[in-house]
């Protein structure tokens, strides 16, 4: 009898898949968004089938800077490195950063923010006034002073951005949790003596989950941004890692001379960020359909 | 002799979206006198609603429309009017009491303001400012909130103190027809008489036609001349209030009406809901809508749709009489 | 009302020391004493120590932390610079202005472009109009600030030559930093300002002014418009916070002598004290725009003015 109550259950959360899926697919953008975004992480996931990672790091000199040709798909850098490679070997990093900043903010706002619109009072109190003190210093400041105190390197990175995103995190969770908790079947649990963990993670958190999706998959995009930006400024991942800020702040240099070195690190930028938006809203209409008309 | 205000002659609306066509209101008609009240009655999703809407020209543009008839005010089709002429019927001559109070009335903007809007958009008699807010005063005074109130906001008021914000707003222009679409069933049972009280007296002193949409029965005794009764978007049995109430003959849907009520006069019996729910919107049964529920369902019910059976003013939907009145025969 | 912004300066005193606390304890974890950083390894123990003593690093953490603050509150010192030796804030007077235009005018041109645009999307609901406004802002807002900056200069300084590429002098030299500052505000304000208006004209007010006659017209303006914009103006904090670390690194991109490129210079150099002080005057810059913009709120919503009117108590 408890394998047919599971099936029952399965069968349900298939259903809700399929639907949510056939209202995702109806929204064009998001699906391009999403075999945008599909392609990029193939591209992170086979970036050695694709260049041989060498290709990033060989120099050769007599090809210094050159224009985009069937050899070079997208030219050569100031030292003759290929930039093809480098930008395919680069989605690694961004992809990569985005993902893992975006889910390490969200677990730490969803324990602090869960907590503090779960249990209230002095709890709530007292993570509010540290989300306040938090939220008065702008994000890229935070990130900077962090990256001042721990040097510059792709962990240094990373947990200065996470850190950066938190506040905002335990204040949407909160706010959330807040609402959901205020749901009839939140307290029928309660009356019957479910624990505390149990409310929250059985009833609270679940019916909280779309805006926190969304948020995050927005924050992915915008987590790029800023990690493109720090390095950019040079205060993230150093070149000659091929990061694509790193690839944009080297290029610089050669903007008049050669703006290819920069229009196609700054085109993967902004199609790994806009594929991460476009899925985002598509995820918005999908799993609040109240809000189409 | 009274005059007809307003002739609602089989009215259809559709909503329309990719998915679906929901066949909301499905030729109703009705019409009525000056000062009189009708009751449209019925479950959720029977298309009162969407009637009032309809009326009021305020039905959801992208997605409703529609699909027949006439609504004469004074005999004149509101619906060939063009959305401008509409804007000054609206307010003026025809105007609404919504169910929720709560959320009816504008957040950011003080009541005053918001009941001397409607006196300020039909503003023929010329009036100043001053007048217009000495008018907003005495309306806000029949309804019976102090005027100093008028600068507060929404927010600083009751439930039903809101609905007589409401109230006021709809009756600032004396309309011929006053559209209460479920005006009580958000509040506590205490205020809800006050609220209905306030609409008769206020109907008494400007001879209003009120149409008054709820699911209440007891309401509709108590402030009702004439009754439809709603299912399925269509009006299965209208009379006069006490072709209605008395035991006469009645349609099946009715009857379970009244049998889901609790009696107050003591003889104590089991309530006995309608089973079943109201039928899907979106496809058009062949025969009687009610059918599937009816426990009195003959094989021609679901067959064909049954023809309206008169006896004066008194009108039933059902095939249930003709078949009696052919077995008598 | 008066109360309400009384209450809310006297609620930034905690606020400022927390953050102060916050960006101190952040940069003590910087490996390292003044007296080395400038002097290098190879000076001697005697006068790194000296020097070390010089800066009040001999002394415990929370020492340190009051006496800095004292130092602040009392004197607006804002530390000494390891390098120039030059006290901190001399060196934020003259790089702040750029910084605090820049700013200024991109969140300006951010609120009117954006709130602007998504109104007219809003209103033109379902029109090809509407449908590429969507399309441009999602696309601005995922275009990183510095590369758009960087395909402006190619555009306007190279091929046109009709605008510079670096500097401060003049105001035609802001042009393309707070063009490039603004435009992913602007972008995210568009869509927040169409979908709090999409979302305000289904409210049941909305209904009730149709049903008073009102046109479509007056109900845009006159009852959806300052509804709708009570969620915009929340996220004007946050925004100028976004504008603020977008000009950070435009100034990179256009060789802009102000704050952003001051932090980043003194980070390479290690140059702890204008790293801390340029920081703690950003953030408390920012925190009084989100006071501002909280009793800005205050003042379009009643339902806010009202519960300090009544002495009650805030709930967020």
């Amino acid at each position: 009898m408890g394998g047919s109550v599971v099936n029952k259950k399965n069968s349900r959360t298939w259903e809700q898949i399929a639907e949510f899926w056939r209202r995702f697919r109806k929204n064009k953008s998001a699906v391009v968004g999403l075999v945008i975004l599909l392609l990029l992480v193939g591209m992170a996931l086979f970036a050695d089938l694709i260049v041989p990672y060498s290709k990033c790091v060989e120099q050769v000199g007599v090809e210094r800077l050159q224009t985009p040709s069937t050899a070079h798909f997208f030219g050569t850098d100031e030292f003759g490195r290929d930039l093809f490679a480098r930008v395919v070997h680069g989605s690694r990093y961004s992809l990569f950063i985005g993902v893992a900043t975006s889910l390490m903010a969200l677990v730490c706002g969803a324990i602090l923010g869960a907590s503090a619109g779960y249990f209230g009072g002095m709890v709530d109190n007292l993570i509010c006034r540290i989300v306040d003190v938090f939220m008065c210093v702008p994000p890229i400041l935070l990130s900077l002073a962090v990256v001042a105190a721990l040097g510059t390197s792709v962990r240094n990175l990373i947990i200065a951005i996470t850190i950066s995103c938190i506040p905002g995190n335990v204040r949407l969770i909160r706010s959330v949790v807040l609402t959901a908790s205020e749901q009839d079947y939140v307290e029928a649990a309660r009356s019957y003596g479910a624990s505390n963990a149990r409310i929250i993670f059985r009833y609270v958190l679940p019916n909280a989950m779309g805006p926190i999706i969304v948020n995050t998959t927005m924050s992915i995009a915008s987590m790029i941004l800023s990690a493109a930006g720090l390095s950019f400024i040079g205060m993230g991942i150093q070149p000659p890692s091929p990061e694509w800020g790193a690839l944009l702040s080297a290029a610089q240099t050669y903007i008049f001379t050669s703006p290819y070195l920069l229009v196609f690190p700054g085109i993967f930028i902004i199609l790994s960020s806009l594929s991460f938006n476009l899925v985002g809203d598509g995820l918005t209409d999908a799993l609040d359909p109240k809000l189409k008309d | 002799m009274n005059k007809t205000v307003l002739d609602v002659k089989n009215l259809s609306i559709q909503y329309k979206t990719d998915l679906e066509t929901v066949y909301a209101v499905n030729g109703i008609s009705f019409s009525l006198e000056a000062g009189e009240t009708l009751g449209l009655v019925g479950e959720t999703g029977a298309g009162k609603t969407t009637t009032a809407l309809g009326i009021l020209g305020l039905l959801p543009e992208r997605t409703a429309r529609i699909t027949g008839g006439e609504i004469l005010l004074k005999e004149q089709d509101l619906l060939k009017l063009k959305e401008q002429e509409m804007q000054k019927v609206r307010g003026s001559r025809i105007s609404m009491i919504f169910q929720d109070p709560m959320t009816a009335l504008n957040p950011v903007l003080p009541i005053g303001q918001q009941i001397g809007e409607a006196l300020y958009l039909h503003n023929d008699e010329g009036l100043t400012q001053k007048q217009i807010e000495q008018r907003v005063e005495e309306t806000l005074e029949l309804v019976g909130i102090p005027k100093a109130r008028k600068v507060e906001y929404p927010h600083q008021f009751s439930g039903g103190m809101r609905q007589r914000v409401v109230i006021a707003i709809a009756l600032i222009c004396n309309p011929d027809i006053l559209v209460a679409d479920e005006p009580t069933t958000a509040l506590d049972v205490t205020i809800q008489a006050q609220i209905l009280t306030i609409i008769r007296d206020l109907q008494k002193k400007y001879k209003t036609t009120v149409i008054m949409i709820t699911h209440d029965l007891g309401v509709v005794a108590e402030t009702c001349d004439k009754v439809g009764v709603m299912y399925g978007g269509k009006i299965v049995e209208y009379g006069a209030l006490e072709d209605i109430f008395t035991d006469k003959e009645h349609h099946p849907y009715t009857e379970g009406l009244f049998r889901s009520l609790p009696s107050l006069t003591g003889n104590s019996r089991r309530l006995q809901p309608i089973e079943g729910l109201m039928p899907d919107p979106t496809v058009k049964p062949e025969g009687c809508w009610f059918a599937p529920r009816c426990g009195q369902c003959m094989e021609i019910c679901k067959k064909e749709a049954p023809p309206v059976w008169e006896d004066d003013a008194h009108k039933i939907r059902c095939h249930l009489f003709h078949q009696k009145a052919k077995g008598g025969e | 009302m008066y109360k309400y912004v009384a209450k809310r300066l006297l609620y930034m005193i905690p606020v400022l020391l927390g953050v102060a606390f916050l960006v101190f304890t952040i940069l003590s974890l910087t490996p390292g004493d003044p007296g080395s950083i400038i002097l290098g390894i190879t000076a001697k123990p005697e006068e790194i120590a000296a020097l070390n003593a010089e800066f009040g690093y001999d002394k415990p953490f929370f020492v340190r932390f009051f006496s800095y603050i004292g130092d602040v509150v009392l004197h607006f010192d804002l530390g000494t610079s390891y390098q120039s030796r030059q006290p901190v804030i001399q060196d934020i007077i003259a790089r702040f202005p750029n910084t605090f235009w820049l700013t200024v005018f991109s969140m300006s041109a951010a609120a009117i472009i954006g709130i602007v645009l998504g109104i007219l999307s809003a209103v033109k609901q379902y029109t090809a109009l509407d449908q590429s406004l969507v399309v441009i802002a999602l696309i601005f807002a995922s275009v990183p600030g510095f590369w758009l900056g960087l395909m402006l200069m190619l555009l306007f300084s190279m091929k046109l030559g009709i605008l510079p590429s670096y500097g401060a002098d003049s105001l035609r030299a802001f042009i393309l930093p707070t063009i490039t500052v603004c435009m992913s505000s602007a972008a995210s304000l568009l869509r927040l300002t169409r979908s709090a208006m999409l979302e305000t004209v289904r409210q049941d007010y909305i209904r009730t002014a149709k049903a008073k006659g009102a046109s479509g017209k007056r109900v845009i303006w006159k009852h959806a418009l300052r509804n709708a914009m009570l969620p915009v103006v929340t996220t004007l904090g946050t925004n100028f916070g976004a504008s603020l670390g977008g000009a950070i690194i435009a100034e990179t991109v256009f060789a802009m002598p102000g704050m952003g490129t001051l932090i980043t210079t003194a980070i390479r150099q290690k140059d702890i004290p204008v790293v801390m002080g340029a920081t703690l005057f950003l953030a408390a810059l920012f925190s009084l725009v989100i006071l501002i913009v909280d009793v800005l709120y205050a003042f379009i919503d009643p339902r806010i003015k009202a519960k300090y009117q009544n002495g009650g108590k805030r709930r967020e």
